[in-house]
């Protein structure tokens, strides 16, 4: 392999003084994975993956509107997300008119994203970032602010996190306990959409599956446990992205590919696992019930 | 001939609050009445089956009762107040509803929703209530695979479940809808006499709504009988007669009862087929 890519992919020179420059970043990017980490099963299991890429075309399309008129990226970001996640939240509220929602809502705002950025006249990193991602180059105030809404994201999930897990996979039951089943879902999608703006932020619009969906949808394939499987979650996307920056550090590339492949990974070695752990049937039955068992389908 | 008026209500008399009480209850979509003047009063500990073909207002009967169904007119009171957005003293087996494969939940959580879902914050379970969980899954024979995931469970086994959920919450008055819908007769036996079991230890009234009365016959204490726009109320032996149902589908239709079932021949939408008669029904709302 030519030595001069090898080195562009994979460069450790100088690589103390790199770390201390980007530690921030690093710290950033850990608090991002745990809140991927930790909506991300709430996605899988209110089927909303289609959703998060939506979001993210708005959210793009609000950073670029703020790049051009120079006021705050991730304000404008957070401003994309928050009204396409409402849309979607209150539009949307059974699976196929959502995706069609989220089907014409996605190319009106990438169109719009491309619009402003075709008018802006800055440094042309920072478009780039906005769709592939930009932790490294994000400044301390903006760093701050993508902490403090991660912050209140994380608060906010924990708060609502068991009424939101029984309103995710048994609404009909949960409305009949009195549960507000609707409330409930338009508070997530607000959390979705700031995690989404937040997430936007280190791996860039068109990557964001890869830290909101990938890392839960591994742990799902080795658990059912619904303990087990946010924290797998939080695990596998704080390793993707803490691990995508420090192995992007020497090379000048963006951090996405790093992020995004580690993470795509991990996916794959949870498959095999899942996959071995049903061939041994280990689904955790205790004893095969003495009766036999005639299953009729509907 | 004995037809039962709807205001005679048999267990009326108890000076109880009833579970659930309905007064002139009307309930209708677009012109068309599914019921009229419904009078109806559920004592604590009864076991109300509502029998009918569909698209006669059974489940619609149910979401008025957890309140997300306004009636058109009249009043419905659920322990003495009216109904408000579902409630926690209500326990509910939705129809059989396959979960979806991967969903991050094994069967002792679906459970522990019942105890404790209401809750705001992380679901750290307390020792208690984990001892509640074990308690309802060993009750309803469930303990084998409490730790399986729920969408790799059986038809019946799910069902098992449901009914471990809904009794966690110590309801008082216990909502099923079609809770033996797609389960084979091995399964529909266990499941409804799960149902009755709990109703009789802890006094919890029972409506249980089906198209198919006969696994539940000996548990029943009153039908209400939903068909063409009418309705009868009465214990089994005064609804499910040859002279009350032609009346209700104005039409002969006879009920015969061989070796403790029942079957209905001659509805016209015919007992228990019900895809036709949804068919039947909507294509005859004038569209």
């Amino acid at each position: 392999m030519n030595q001069d890519l090898w080195n562009q992919i994979f460069g450790f020179a100088n690589y103390g003084e790199l770390l201390a420059l980007v530690k921030n970043s690093i710290i950033a990017g850990a608090i991002l994975g745990i809140v991927g980490g930790l909506i991300g099963p709430f996605v899988m299991t209110r089927d909303l993956a289609f959703a998060v890429h939506g979001i993210s075309e708005l959210s793009f399309a609000g950073a670029s509107a703020a790049l051009l008129f120079g006021v705050n990226v991730v304000a404008g970001s957070i401003g994309g997300s928050l009204l396409a996640a409402l849309l979607i939240g209150i539009l949307g509220a059974k699976a196929r008119e959502r995706n069609s929602i989220i089907a014409v809502l996605m190319p009106f705002g990438l169109g719009l994203g491309i619009l402003f950025l075709a008018l802006y006249k800055g440094r042309s990193a920072n478009k780039f970032g906005l769709l592939t991602g930009q932790i490294v180059s994000v400044d301390n105030p903006q760093l701050t602010m993508l902490i403090a809404i991660s912050v209140v994201v994380i608060i906010a999930l924990f708060f609502v996190w068991r009424p939101l897990s029984f309103a995710s996979v048994d609404a009909d039951v949960a409305r009949a306990k009195g549960l507000p089943v609707t409330t409930i879902s338009i508070v997530f999608m607000i959390l979705l959409g700031l995690a989404t703006a937040v997430s936007i932020q280190v791996v860039g619009a068109l990557l964001v599956l890869s830290l909101l969906v990938t890392p839960a949808a591994a742990a799902m394939r080795v658990t059912a446990s619904p303990f087990l499987t946010p924290l797998l979650s939080v695990l596998f996307a704080v390793t993707s992205v803490v691990g995508g920056i420090l192995l992007a550090l020497g090379g000048g590339l963006p951090i996405s590919p790093y992020v995004t492949t580690i993470s795509f990974l991990i996916y794959l070695v949870c498959r095999v696992i899942g996959a071995r752990k049903e061939r041994r049937g280990d689904s955790g039955r205790l004893v095969s019930a003495g009766l036999p068992k005639v299953r009729i389908e509907a | 001939m004995v037809l039962i008026t709807t205001d005679k209500d048999p267990v009326a008399a108890d000076t109880e609050t009833p579970v659930l009480s309905l007064r002139a209850a009307t309930l209708s979509f677009g012109g068309r009445e599914l019921w009229h003047n419904l009078n109806l009063d559920v004592q604590p500990g009864e076991f109300l089956a509502v029998l009918g073909p569909n698209g006669t207002g059974k489940t619609s009967l149910l979401k008025t009762i957890l309140g997300q169904q306004k009636l058109t007119s009249g009043s419905i009171e659920f322990l003495g107040h009216p109904v408000g957005r579902g409630s926690k003293k209500i326990g509910y087996i939705p129809q059989q509803k396959l979960l979806e494969q991967g969903t991050p939940l094994r069967a002792r959580d679906l459970v522990a929703f019942g105890v404790n879902g209401n809750r705001w914050g992380l679901p750290i379970s307390s020792k208690a209530v984990r001892k509640r969980v074990d308690d309802i899954l060993e009750s309803v024979g469930a303990t084998d695979y409490a730790n399986v995931p729920v969408s790799t469970l059986s038809g019946g086994e799910q069902q098992r479940i449901r009914v471990g959920q809904s009794i966690a919450g110590d309801p008082q008055l216990l909502l099923c809808d079609e809770p033996l819908l797609s389960l084979d007769l091995h399964h529909q036996r266990q499941v409804s006499e799960l149902i009755d079991e709990q109703r009789k230890a802890l006094g919890t009234a029972v409506v249980f709504v089906t198209h198919d009365v006969n696994p539940i016959l000996g548990m029943v204490d009153r039908v209400l009988y939903l068909a063409g726009g009418r309705f009868r109320v009465g214990t089994p032996d005064e609804v499910l007669r040859s002279e009350v149902l032609s009346y209700m589908y104005d039409t002969p239709v006879e009920v015969i009862r061989s070796r403790g079932r029942i079957v209905v021949l001659g509805a016209p939408e015919g007992y228990g087929v019900h895809d036709h008669l949804e068919h039947h029904v909507v294509a005859g709302v004038g569209r």
